[in-house]
């Protein structure tokens, strides 16, 4: 990224929206919907509350948030100005940048030459450093920008991260103080209490909302942002990478690609899963018979063999068009479409057989007979009475295949049928890491970073899911 | 639970006992064999030498065939010697009339040149089912009825074997098998160019196989008895010497004798392996081989291991008795004038991934092993001077290591014919060359290689005749020589030349857009998008953005093949240290699109063809140097490669495993190396003792676990029935 | 019974048709005849014409689908779909495109892939049975909520982690397998010892869980109820109703499984090196041999199919209440 110093502003950009941003944002207005329908139906509500009052859950959500708001930041695209022509005109840059990108711009342009250790000054091999003189000398080289500001003194490292460290904690401990008082006041404002009151409270776990839970994540989140404001724009955190990316900027990135594959590949196999599922249950006879056929045939085909062809269809497909797809970067965005698509196809048949077997058992209800005998077309039976009565199949099915696909994508990117391999994700990452296993010293921290971010995300999924099927599941909520 | 750990730690225990180290990944009883272990990535495709052509096949088959001439293993320059053959090859020049000529005379008047090439007598086959015969003499596996393939799964089945001698029609037989229809042998092509009455042969042939294919109705088991054929150009003259007639000059053929394609085959073993029962199993010469060489196979199983063990009926053959200078020193002529091979047996084990290879390395299990770019740090330290030497721990274990520089290139080509980066325009060449000095190959060879290799300064690796060292060896497009040493010329040379060749700062003055050049690969391992990242960064110093088209290997030579691409990568390695064999990636004639060659550039600079032509049918000497010299100049100012770099091999062996020199050229070296077992299963056994507290420990926590719980059950059973 | 079992496989042959008509029209749109042709015959050196000389050999010549040349069937017959696709119901897999007969090596590269996948599946099971009995008697008190945490953590990790991570530490740093390997026989033992507890660790987490639901469903019904009123120990209640109740669900979840233990596992077994059919496959797909990549898919649908029917049976057997209509 060249960013040529023209006297332009950072907001004179030009929108640039990837297709995965657009279903990204049509993800968020379907959730939004949603939200607000649930908001005005009690029946819907209380599941939600119940998920809500559970401690575990309610910290999970909390952290996924802070997980999709990276999401989201890194899905607003754009290209930035680079320079102002004589007729007034802006050319604009060639590489689409994200908001997040630009929010942790140190990091993406802070590259060193090659491998360095976490919180490292130097290197990870020695190099010939040419001297002054022209005399070669082997030696670890200083890094180009971590620890920069150490300038001659790289041994007074320890102390500068102890007193950044120290400084970290003191300004996150002020906002979350700052924060618990805010939200006492607003909790209090509710019940007209006065805040000592409200905050004694909350510390009691009075209520239903587990108010020490919901504070104590946020000071855990607040904290690790604090520590990497002070940290990472300084030093690389969890190293650097072989050609000098910091690896901390790649698993932060990686958050994008994550979540779109756990969330958009639901998002696109969702209408026909539930259309079809509920026809075949609902019209049965021959429409059954098609559908059913249709899913048995696809679940039958081994999925990876059936991802690795289609993959590398899609291939071709972007081969032989180059000029549609003309950055690598949109072509790296339209692959990870086609893999959300290829694995929606996989995966939209096990939603679908269970959403039949519940259409099945519904058609056969008392009301449902009574409105066909009314004459209430079936569209309206569908939409009006079935469908209602099968959205916590869906939804619980959407929550737990979330961390699978997650999951999937590492797996996939093994095989050579993943993300593009340009795109930055946890599958490339631990593709990449498992010859690093093998250096020695070995090389550790991708492997770890892609572990920890991966696992608190997959975690905090799985336990949302474990909640929400609880909740919604009143089969199990029983037990 | 308790006793379900207890048993698999028990059964861990007894599976192991036998020798000290549970992680043997071999039978504990061959621990003293004279067995060498290795290991292949990729199952071989053929091992059929008529169309077999790549490394990973060769490192099988050069040791079970006997092409007429090998690589001496230890004198450099490399040096041909006689293999079977009892001499070097005899060359006779004729004219159109068949009249013999005088060896000095003008290449263009010679019309033939005639091989004439004894072989050694007494030289015996390998076992093989194929040359068994029964108490009337008749062969007793060449006409099997099913029953008798029933239990047939291997060759090795076969109760009766037998040998024979070989013969010089062997060698015709093989030659023609060149031209079989069914084999699309890889050298067909050129070798049609060359021997007299080969395409006619070929053609011949074609004919036949589709009569025969139409007359049985099956693809499978069509056998042509290639004896009934006439090859012009090839004649067996007696028992023991054959001829070869190729047109015109071409001093080149001698390095192909020296290939599998020129091993003698018994015609015995086509009639055999012929047979439709055996087709149907999977028994075939492309998967077992029958030769003459010092080994045969054994074992052929690729999706596990290879086994290759001594050939009993091995010709007699020595260790060398002389060699480079510094090879008595370095202990390589200690067993000069003894019979080879030592080694008895020779197991080749199936590994897809590197990581087990160096670690079974370190642990003693492979006794030699290549080093992957990411072990590096642990195996070698650069010294000061540049020098690459073991690091420590390495050296306790007794390792040592060995480096050449490969004869061989990767470089990154730009198609000529593109209307931007390509043509022979003064402005296209700047861009070239601008691209050139950008691209800083001494740091991709540093970050991806570990500094194993040199940055290339023209289209010859180091070893061929015609490259030159030193400053005389620099190309002045993008080197200067500075400190004793190539410096690459400074960033600012090159964006001086983008300017001047029409792109200011990157920029298209027209539209005022960046240059957009796109790169197309077939880079896809798990390292390609480091790799790719850092080609962007070098585009990105001059301000052009960098595209990257990568796809799989078969889309990419599609590209190649009609001339899509703009930039791409590629590799070249020798198949002869001759220089004709560079220099002619780089003839016009010979370009990818619409000729479909191997010059990928499709560069064609007719001053350079003209060089070329004449330059490759000549014998090494000043005036073929100096044709050399120019065309690699006229080549470097046009710059339609950047030259890239030629990779060094590295290689580490244990200390009991000896006579070990780097021959790149010799794919049949394995007969010369030597082993101490005694001392391997001595230093296997003290570097693998297993490692058994996590065991004990693991076992210690779960009942510390699983106490409590036992405990509190039986208290809540026990209050359970009280109250009862 | 057995008129039903024939219903069911009379049902398998539109399904295997139109998985055949998907796979065969996936690779033939990503690999056209002279891209295999190209693949196979390597680097150097490939003519036209040698591409041409190929294609004949190995029957790709042809058209895809409908042959204009020839009259009558022959015209559907004489097609690459017809000699490629349509054998394989006879489970006449061909040669591969490197020239070796496919199902003499899925016979060979069978049984290592079940060497690991049987001893994955029953030391697997027992594992998480007896974990799953263990927080189902634990219900409710911390050993039951550690463990489900425990198990929803062990789920979160990707299986190459375990792989790698296990690699490292066993074979590496302990010296305690052998890093990769394989070979048949007693002495193939210490090969597998590795890639089954891997196995088996990558699935306790869900393994466990699922059967901890299973055992609660069936806990909580009137008849435990009524035996633990009987007078009838905890352990008693679980072992003599709670696990033979339990048996069904666990048996048809189990039988689905069983034909597709053939097809092997694509990751282990080319960490490992093990030459099974995952490894056949991976393989297949990086040398981008289809017609082995084919038989593949069409064997892994008939296991599958195959898996379907054994599972609607073995309802039947365990439940008689069920009946086969």
């Amino acid at each position: 990224m060249n960013i040529v110093e023209t006297g332009l502003s950072w907001w004179q950009v030009k929108p640039d929206v990837l297709w995965t941003d657009w279903l990204i944002y049509a993800l968020l207005i379907v959730v939004a919907v949603f939200i607000n329908h649930a908001r005005q139906h009690e029946h819907l509500r209380a599941p939600w509350r119940l998920i809500l009052r559970r401690r575990l859950a309610m910290s999970s959500c909390i952290i996924l948030l802070a997980f999709a708001t990276v999401g989201l930041l890194d899905s607003v695209h754009f290209r930035q100005a680079v320079e102002q022509r004589s007729d007034g005109t802006i050319r604009y840059g060639n590489e689409s940048i994200s908001l997040f990108d630009q929010i942790v711009l140190p990091l993406k342009k802070y590259t060193e030459k090659t491998y360095s250790a976490p919180f490292a000054v130097q290197l990870y091999s020695k190099e010939n450093i040419e001297m002054d003189d022209g005399s070669m000398r082997r030696d670890y080289p200083r890094l180009k920008y971590g620890g920069a500001h150490l300038a001659d003194k790289p041994s007074a490292r320890y102390e500068d991260i102890k007193s950044r460290v120290i400084t970290a904690l003191w300004k996150a401990g002020v906002l979350i103080v700052a924060i618990t008082i805010i939200l006492a006041l607003w909790r209090g404002a509710k019940r007209s209490q006065g805040l000592a009151c409200s905050l004694r409270s909350m510390w009691l776990g009075h209520g239903d909302i587990p108010w020490k839970t919901i504070i104590a994540t946020l000071a855990f989140i607040i904290i690790l942002i604090s520590l990497s404001l002070h940290l990472a724009t300084v030093y690389h955190i969890f190293g650097t990478d072989k050609v000098g990316q910091d690896v901390f900027y790649l698993t932060l990135k990686s958050i994008r690609t994550g979540l779109v594959i756990g969330t958009l590949t639901t998002l696109v196999m969702l209408p026909f899963a539930i259309m079809l599922g509920i026809m075949a249950g609902y019209y049965r006879g021959w429409i059954d018979d098609v559908i059913q056929y249709i899913y048995t045939t696809l679940s039958s085909i081994p999925s990876v063999l059936l991802i690795v062809a289609a993959v590398l269809m899609i291939q071709v497909i972007i081969d032989n068009n180059p000029d549609v797809f003309s950055t690598l970067q949109q072509r790296a965005d339209v692959k990870l479409l086609a893999l959300c698509f290829i694995l929606g196809i996989t995966s939209w048949t096990g939603l679908c057989r269970l959403l039949r077997g519940e259409s099945l058992k519904l058609r056969e209800a008392d009301y449902i007979q009574a409105a066909q005998s009314f004459g209430v077309s079936n569209l309206k039976i569908i939409t009006r009475h079935i469908l209602p009565n099968v959205m916590h199949i869906v939804l619980i099915l959407v929550v737990i295949d979330f961390s699978g696909l997650v999951l999937a994508e590492a797996v996939l990117s093994y095989v050579g049928v993943g993300v593009d391999p340009s795109m930055i994700s946890w599958g490339n990452m631990i593709n990449g890491a498992r010859l690093e296993m093998a250096r020695e010293p070995i090389v550790w921290w991708s492997l770890m970073a892609a572990f920890v971010f991966m696992l608190m995300l997959v975690l905090t999924a799985n336990l949302f899911a474990d909640a929400v099927r609880d909740a919604f599941d009143p089969r199990l909520r029983n037990s | 639970m308790v006793w379900r750990i207890a048993l698999f730690v028990s059964v861990l225990l007894l599976a192991s006992c036998g020798d000290g180290n549970w992680n043997n990944p071999y039978p504990s009883a061959d621990r003293l064999d004279n067995t060498f272990y290795s290991s292949f990535a990729k199952r071989p495709k053929h091992l059929d030498p008529a169309r077999s052509y790549s490394s990973n096949e060769y490192q099988f088959i050069a040791n079970i065939y006997t092409p007429p001439l090998q690589y001496h293993y230890l004198k450099r320059p490399y040096t041909l010697i006689p293999l079977a053959a009892s001499g070097m090859p005899v060359v006779k020049y004729l004219d159109d009339a068949g009249k013999t000529l005088a060896s000095d005379v003008d290449v263009k008047q010679i019309a033939f040149s005639e091989y004439t090439i004894k072989i050694r007598q007494g030289i015996q086959y390998q076992p093989h089912p194929a040359f068994a015969k029964d108490e009337a003499g008749n062969y007793r596996y060449h006409d099997l009825t099913d029953k008798q393939l029933e239990d047939v799964y291997t060759l090795a089945d076969f109760e009766q074997t037998d040998s024979r001698e070989l013969t010089a029609d062997d060698y015709v037989y093989q030659i023609k098998r060149l031209a079989h229809p069914d084999l699309q042998s890889p050298i067909l092509g050129i070798m049609s160019d060359y021997i007299v009455g080969l395409p006619e042969l070929a053609k011949q042939l074609d004919a036949a196989y589709k009569k025969a294919k139409q007359a049985s109705g099956t693809k499978k088991g069509i056998y042509l008895d290639l004896r009934g054929f006439d090859l012009a150009g090839v004649k067996a003259v007696d028992r023991y010497t054959y001829t070869i007639k190729i047109k015109g000059k071409y001093p080149q053929l001698i390095y192909w004798l020296n290939l599998p394609f020129f091993s003698p085959m018994p015609y015995e073993a086509i009639a055999f392996y012929a047979q439709a029962g055996l087709v149907e199993k999977n028994i075939s010469l492309d998967w077992y081989p029958v030769g003459t060489g010092p080994y045969m196979l054994t074992v052929n199983n690729p999706n596990l291991q290879m086994v290759m063990e001594r050939n009993p009926n091995y010709m007699d053959e020595y260790y060398p008795t002389e060699g480079e200078q510094g090879d008595a020193e370095a202990g390589l002529l200690v067993d000069a004038g003894k019979k080879i091979p030592f080694i008895d047996k020779i197991n080749f084990s199936l590994e897809r991934e590197g990581i087990p290879v160096w670690n079974k390395f370190l642990q003693g299990y492979y006794d030699a092993s290549g080093i992957s770019s990411d072990s590096f740090d642990q195996a070698i330290n650069i010294t000061t001077q540049g020098d690459a030497a073991l690091t420590e721990s390495m050296q306790e274990k007794g390792i040592s290591l060995l480096t050449a520089v490969q004869t061989s290139s990767f470089y990154t080509g730009f198609n000529m014919k593109d209307p931007q980066l390509g043509g022979y325009s003064e402005s296209a060449r700047k861009l070239r060359r601008a691209i050139a000095i950008a691209v800083d190959y001494e740091e991709f060879i540093s970050i991806f290689n570990n500094g194993r290799g040199v940055a290339a300064q023209g289209p010859l690796p180091p070893g061929l005749y015609g490259y030159r060292d030193g400053e005389q060896g620099i190309n002045p497009y993008v080197y200067n020589w500075k400190n004793g040493r190539p410096q690459r010329k400074s960033l600012d040379e090159a964006k001086q030349l983008l300017k001047e060749a029409g792109y200011p700062n990157g920029l298209n003055p027209e539209t005022g857009d960046k240059l957009v050049v796109n790169l197309d690969t077939a880079d896809t391992g798990p390292d390609a998008k480091s790799r790719l990242d850092w080609w962007r960064k070098q585009f990105d110093k001059l301000n052009i953005e960098l595209n990257i088209r990568s796809t799989d290997y078969n889309r990419f030579q599609d590209k190649m093949s009609n001339g899509s691409a703009q930039i791409f990568q590629w590799g070249w390695n020798a198949d002869y240290p001759d220089p004709e064999n560079f220099m002619f990636l780089l003839y016009g004639p010979n370009a990818k699109v619409g000729k479909n060659g191997e010059n990928a550039a499709n560069y064609d600079n007719p001053e350079f063809n003209k060089l070329f032509d004449v330059m490759k049918n000549m014998d090494n000497g000043p005036e073929r140097l100096a044709l050399i010299d120019k065309m690699v100049e006229v080549a470097r100012q046009d710059s339609p490669w950047l030259w890239g770099f030629h990779p060094k091999a590295f290689s580490l062996q244990h200390s009991w495993y000896k006579n070990v020199k780097p021959n790149l050229m010799a794919n049949n070296t394995l007969k010369y190396k030597r082993l101490d077992a005694a001392l391997r299963a001595e230093k296997r056994q003290a570097w693998n003792k297993p490692v058994t507290w996590p065991l004990y420990t693991a076992l210690l926590v779960f009942i510390i676990v699983v106490l409590p719980g036992v405990i509190s059950y039986r208290r809540k059973e026990h209050g359970k029935g009280g109250k009862r | 019974m057995l008129t039903y079992i024939l219903r069911r496989l009379m049902y398998a042959i539109p399904i295997l048709i139109g998985v055949n008509l998907i796979t065969f029209s996936l690779f033939f749109i990503v690999n056209t005849p002279d891209n295999i042709a190209r693949m196979q015959l390597g680097v150097k050196n490939v003519t036209p014409a040698a591409i041409e000389k190929w294609k004949a050999n190995h029957g790709y010549d042809k058209p895809l689908l409908f042959n204009k040349n020839n009259d009558g069937m022959a015209a559907f017959t004489d097609t690459i779909f017809y000699t490629k696709s349509v054998k394989l119901f006879v489970f006449d897999f061909g040669s591969s495109d490197e020239g070796r007969d496919i199902s003499h090596d899925i016979q060979q590269r069978m049984w290592p892939s079940l060497a690991i996948a049987i001893p994955s599946l029953l030391v697997g099971l027992l594992v998480n049975i007896t974990l799953a009995m263990l927080l189902a008697f634990f219900r409710g008190t911390y050993i039951d909520i550690t463990g489900v945490i425990a198990g929803i953590f062990l789920i979160s990790i990707s299986a190459l982690f375990y792989i790698i991570g296990g690699q490292y530490i066993m074979s590496k740093l302990w010296h305690l397998v052998p890093i990769s390997g394989y070979s048949e026989g007693f002495s193939g033992f210490k090969f597998l010892i590795l890639p089954v507890a891997i196995a088996i660790v990558g699935g306790v987490g869900s393994g466990t869980r699922w059967y901890r639901t299973i055992f609660l469903e069936e806990i909580n019904k009137d008849y435990v109820r009524t035996a633990r009123a009987k007078g009838l120990s905890e352990i008693g209640v679980l072992f003599r109703h709670v696990l033979k109740n339990a048996m069904i669900p666990i048996l048809t979840g189990v039988v689905v499984i069983i034909p597709l233990l053939f097809m092997g596992s694509l990751l282990t077994e080319s960490f490992f090196g093990i030459p099974g059919l995952g490894s056949y496959t991976i393989d297949a797909i990086h040398a981008q041999d289809f017609a082995i990549v084919r038989a593949m898919v069409f064997l892994g649908s008939v296991l599958y199919i195959i898996g379907l029917i054994l599972t609607d049976i073995s309802y039947t057997l365990v439940d008689p209440r069920i009946r086969l209509s």
